[in-house]
């Protein structure tokens, strides 16, 4: 029996369909869950998409952090269980206090649409174990609200204890911004992915789901290891 | 019905492209004069029943919670002027 994944669809999610297929791939069960529902349906960790939940209003994920499935995520990752947040699943982590500090809009106001290049800085959480330390990865970004921010002590904490998950490095592979600017977003020291303190929750702006396969996204398959990480993880246990 | 209404505010050190890009727009538009722009957001909240301190109170913890998010926001709570005043008034004609 493989483990199971819940992929959290709210009203404005985009990339669920996505997600649960990168799921797939990796060879989990991608197990539907929906936001008005408490019930995890007892699933071995749980994935928040990227999108739009509730439209981003107030800001984003701030509403969504209040919807009832994620009482139950809270209660799970708090008890250890893997969550992942991507792109606006990362905003909904941050927002809920999962994750410290912040999501604000890009520094230069654009939407952003690229292939990014990352640099995996911490390959020991339960979403990264596939990959190497110091591994640069390609993957896609898509957001208007990526600008990651946290006081000055909260930054020092996280780089002290090794919670900066990925960093952006070098230039992007097209779209906007130009590949000159090698920080996308005016996010703080760089970082792109953050992992709390037991490394079981992690929250990232990039989308490996959109890079599981030769054919679509990058052409490569470098946000597979993310799935991967998770199936070792769990199997391990 | 009272009105009370929040004002949220980024915190001074965090950067606020927005009101920049509103701040730069003003030269062009014929506008001089003004150094620094900062965009935030006003919520008014119709108040059933009196706007007593467990209502003030109430109402904080709301702006607290959901309505600005500290990591990254302040926020004020005040009662609007001339509710301000008929609650005054109201005060006044209860003693």
């Amino acid at each position: 029996m493989t483990a199971r994944v819940g992929v959290i669809t709210f009203p404005g999610t985009l990339d669920d369909r996505d997600t649960q297929r990168a799921v797939r791939v990796a060879g989990l069960d991608a197990v539907p869950l929906w936001h008005r529902d408490k019930d995890l349906k007892q699933v071995d960790a749980v994935v928040l998409p990227g999108g739009f939940s509730y439209g981003d209003y107030l800001r984003a994920g701030a509403i969504s952090r209040f919807s009832p499935v994620m009482e139950s995520v809270i209660e799970q990752a708090k008890a250890g269980m893997p969550v992942l947040g991507i792109c606006n699943g990362f905003q909904v982590l941050t927002e809920t206090h999962l994750l410290p500090g912040a999501m604000l809009r890009n520094n230069h106001l654009h939407f952003i649409c690229r292939d990014q290049k990352l640099r995996v800085e911490n390959a020991e959480t339960a979403w990264t174990r596939s990959y190497e330390q110091g591994q640069e990865i390609n993957i896609p970004l898509k957001n208007i609200d990526g600008r990651y921010v946290a006081d000055e002590r909260v930054l020092d904490e996280l780089e002290a204890e090794g919670r900066v998950v990925v960093r952006y490095r070098g230039g992007g592979l097209g779209g906007y911004p130009p590949k000159e600017r090698s920080n996308p977003n005016g996010s703080l020291r760089d970082i792109a992915g953050i992992t709390n303190e037991a490394g079981n929750v992690v929250g990232l702006m990039p989308h490996p789901e959109h890079a599981v396969e030769p054919l679509i996204g990058t052409g490569g398959t470098d946000g597979l290891g993310f799935f991967t990480s998770i199936l070792k993880k769990l199997v391990d246990a | 019905m009272a009105r009370v209404v929040v004002d949220v505010m980024l915190k001074p050190e965090i950067l606020d492209p927005q009101g920049q890009a509103v701040q730069r727009a003003l030269p062009r538009l014929g506008f001089e004069g003004i150094a620094d722009v900062r965009q935030g957001k006003r919520f008014e909240l119709e108040v059933e029943g009196p706007v007593d301190d467990a209502a003030l109170a109430r109402i904080r913890e709301i702006a607290e919670t959901f309505l600005a998010n500290t990591v990254i926001e302040d926020f004020t709570v005040r009662i609007e002027a001339d509710q301000a005043a008929d609650a005054a008034l109201a005060a006044q004609a209860e003693s």
